[in-house]
C-alpha cells in the first residue's frame, strides 16, 4: 500500500495493534508512509486516529505488531496533540512559547541569539501574529493560540509532522492559513500526517488518505479511498468498547503475541 | 526609626545570626515555591513538610540533638515519600496528589509516634516550630549551603522546568529531560524544607516557601519577575518578623510567616496584577 513506490518509507507498520488496557483501539495495520507524503487520516469518532498518532510518537506502546521509523530520533517528529496539556494561564509570553520550538537547536542551556530571535519573529509573522509576541499566552483567543502552536511547529523543523485535529474551533480564515502552511511543509519534502474529520477539506488538499475504523478500511489515493461505499463501511465498523470482548482471533498464523 | 530597625541586630549576635539564616532561606525557598504554585502543587509543599518529620525524629533518636543527623534523616524521609508517591502515580491509576497524601500521612503518623514514645514534648516543639533565635554556626552553614545549591541547580534546570510546568507533553516529545527535571525539582523541594525546619520548624518551613510565591503572583507576570518579587517579599517578611518577635516578645517563626501572610492579604487587594481593588474601581475599558 505504498503511495509512492519510488521513495523509501518514513514510517512502516507491520500488523500493528494499538490500544488501552488490552482493548485495541485500532488493530492489524500494515503498510508504509512514504517520505514526503501528505497523508490525511480520516474516520468517525473512535476510529483510532489519535491512537495511531500517539503510537507513532511513542506515547503508546504497541499491544502487538510493530512500527518502524526510518532511523529517526524523537526530535525529528513534531506532534500537535488533540488534547493539549498546556496550561494557558501560565505566565509566559507568546514569543517565549513559540521559541520553545527551537528546542532541538538550543536544548536546555544554549541561548537564543540574534539570528534565532529572527527565526522566531519570522515564524510569528508567518502565522500572522507578528504584533502579539509580547502578550501573555493567556490573552490569546482559541484560534490565535492554534496559530501560536503552528508557529512553534514551524521552528521545530521536523522531518515528520503529526497533526491531530488541528482545525478544531478555528475560523475559516485561520483554517485556510494553516492549510497553506501544511502544503508548504509538503512542498519542502516533509512527511505530514493529519487526523481530520472534514471530508471536503481532505478531498481538496490531501493527495493521500488513510480511512480508519478501528482497522484500515482503505488506504491510497484520496479520490479512490473516499467513495461512498468505504465511508459507509467505516461508520459500520466503529463498535463500542466491549468489556466482555473475546481475545482477537485474527492472529491465526503462528505469531508472537504479547501477553497483557 | 532606623535605630529601631538596625539596633537589635547591632546589639545582639543571636539576632544577626537569625537574620542571616532567614535571608539565606529567603533566597533558596521562594523560587521553589513559585514553581510549586505554577505546577498547581502548592499544597504538596505542606504535605512534604510533614513527611520529613519521622526522618528528623529518627536522626534525633540515633544521635541526639545533632543537626547533621536530623537533617539527613529529614532529607531521606522527605525524598522517600516524594519518590514513592511519584512512582505510584506513574504506574497506577492513582493521581500524584492522592498517592502523596497517603504516603505523607503514614510518614507523619510514624514521626509523631517516634517522637512521643522516645522523646519529650519539648523536643517535639523544637522540631515542629524551629529555633530561629538559636542558630549555631553549623546551622547557618547548612542553611546557606542549601540556598546556594538550590539556586545553582534551579539555574541549570530552569528551561526544562518551565516547560515541564507549561507544556509537559511538548517536553516529553522533544527531549528525555522530563523525568530527570521532575526528580531534581523534588530534591530541591525537600532540601529547602530541611533547611527551613532548622530555623522555622517543619510546620512553618513551608510558609517561607509558598506565601512569598503566591504574593508575587499579584505583582509580576513572568517567571523571572515572580521569582524576584517572591525573594524580596521573603526578605521583607524575615526582617519585619524578626523585629516583631524582638519587640513584642512573640515566637519568631510564626511572626515571620504571619508577616508574609499580611503581605499576601495586602497583595490580594492592592496587587497590580489582578488585585481585587482594581475590580471595584469604576474604570472605563480601553479602545483595544
Amino acid at each position: 500500500m505504498t503511495m509512492s513506490p519510488r521513495t523509501e518509507p518514513a514510517i512502516t507498520f507491520s500488523d500493528l495493534t494499538l490500544g488501552y488496557d488490552r482493548h485495541p483501539a485500532v488493530h492489524h495495520i500494515t503498510g508504509e508512509v512514504a517520505k514526503g507524503e501528505l497523508l490525511a487520516i480520516v474516520g468517525p469518532n473512535g476510529a483510532g486516529k489519535s491512537t495511531l498518532l500517539k503510537g507513532i510518537v511513542g506515547e503508546l506502546k504497541p499491544l502487538s505488531g510493530s512500527l518502524k521509523l526510518d532511523g529517526l530520533k524523537k526530535s525529528d517528529i513534531a506532534y500537535l496533540p488533540q488534547q493539549i496539556e498546556i496550561d494557558r494561564s501560565f505566565p509566559i509570553s507568546v514569543f517565549d512559547c513559540v521559541a520553545m520550538g527551537l528546542w532541538r537547536e538550543i536544548g536546555a542551556w544554549r541561548g537564543i541569539d540574534g539570528s534565532r530571535k529572527m527565526h522566531v519573529v519570522r515564524a510569528l509573522a508567518t502565522v500572522g501574529l507578528q504584533d502579539l509576541g509580547d502578550r501573555p499566552v493567556g490573552a490569546l483567543s482559541g484560534g490565535q493560540f492554534q496559530r501560536v502552536l503552528f508557529a512553534r511547529l514551524l521552528l521545530q523543523d521536523a522531518s515528520i509532522i503529526l497533526l491531530d485535529e488541528p482545525f478544531r474551533a478555528v475560523d475559516t480564515k485561520t483554517v485556510a492559513d494553516l492549510i497553506a502552511l501544511i502544503l508548504r511543509w509538503h512542498g519542502e519534502g516533509r512527511t505530514v500526517l493529519a487526523a481530520l474529520h472534514d471530508i471536503e477539506q481532505v478531498r481538496a488538499h490531501f493527495p493521500a488518505t488513510l480511512l480508519l475504523a478501528r482497522e484500515v478500511v482503505a488506504w491510497g489515493e484520496t479520490r479512490k479511498v473516499l467513495n461512498p461505499a468505504n465511508l459507509a463501511k467505516s461508520r459500520q465498523l466503529v463498535e463500542a468498547f466491549d468489556d466482555q470482548a473475546q481475545v482477537c482471533v485474527r492472529d491465526d498464523e503462528p505469531r508472537e503475541r504479547q501477553p497483557a | 526609626m532606623i535605630d529601631a530597625v538596625v539596633g537589635p541586630f547591632i546589639e545582639f549576635a543571636f539576632m544577626r545570626r537569625a537574620l542571616v539564616g532567614c535571608l539565606a532561606l529567603s533566597l533558596g525557598a521562594p523560587p521553589i515555591g513559585v514553581f510549586l504554585m505554577l505546577r498547581r502543587m502548592s499544597l504538596m509543599g505542606d504535605a512534604m513538610s510533614h513527611a520529613i518529620l519521622p526522618g528528623a525524629a529518627v536522626g534525633y533518636l540515633l544521635a541526639g540533638l545533632s543537626l547533621f543527623a536530623m537533617s539527613l534523616g529529614g532529607f531521606a524521609a522527605g525524598l522517600a515519600v516524594a519518590l514513592s508517591a511519584g512512582l505510584v502515580a506513574r504506574s497506577t491509576i492513582l493521581r500524584e496528589d492522592a498517592s502523596l497524601a497517603a504516603f505523607y500521612l503514614v510518614s507523619l503518623a510514624l514521626g509523631v509516634l517516634i517522637v512521643s514514645v522516645r522523646g519529650s514534648n519539648i523536643d517535639l516543639l523544637h522540631v515542629l516550630f524551629g529555633t530561629v533565635l538559636a542558630l549555631d554556626d553549623h546551622a547557618l552553614i547548612l542553611v546557606a549551603s542549601i540556598a546556594t545549591v538550590s539556586l545553582v541547580v534551579l539555574a541549570v534546570i530552569y528551561r526544562p522546568l518551565v516547560l515541564e510546568c507549561f507544556d509537559p507533553q511538548f517536553l516529553r516529545s522533544a527531549s528525555s529531560l522530563s523525568s530527570p527535571t521532575h526528580l531534581m525539582f523534588l530534591v530541591l523541594v525537600v532540601l529547602n524544607l530541611v533547611a527551613g525546619f532548622q530555623a522555622l520548624g517543619t510546620l512553618m518551613a513551608v510558609g517561607i516557601m509558598l506565601l512569598p510565591a503566591v504574593t508575587a503572583r499579584f505583582w509580576a507576570d513572568d517567571v523571572s519577575g515572580l521569582i524576584l518579587v517572591a525573594i524580596l517579599t521573603a526578605f521583607a517578611a524575615s526582617l519585619s518578623g524578626l523585629l516583631l518577635s524582638y519587640y513584642q516578645n512573640v515566637p519568631t517563626g510564626p511572626a515571620i510567616i504571619l508577616l508574609a501572610g499580611i503581605f499576601y492579604l495586602l497583595s490580594v487587594f492592592v496587587g497590580a496584577k489582578g488585585g481585587l481593588m482594581w475590580n471595584l474601581l469604576p474604570r472605563k475599558h480601553l479602545e483595544a
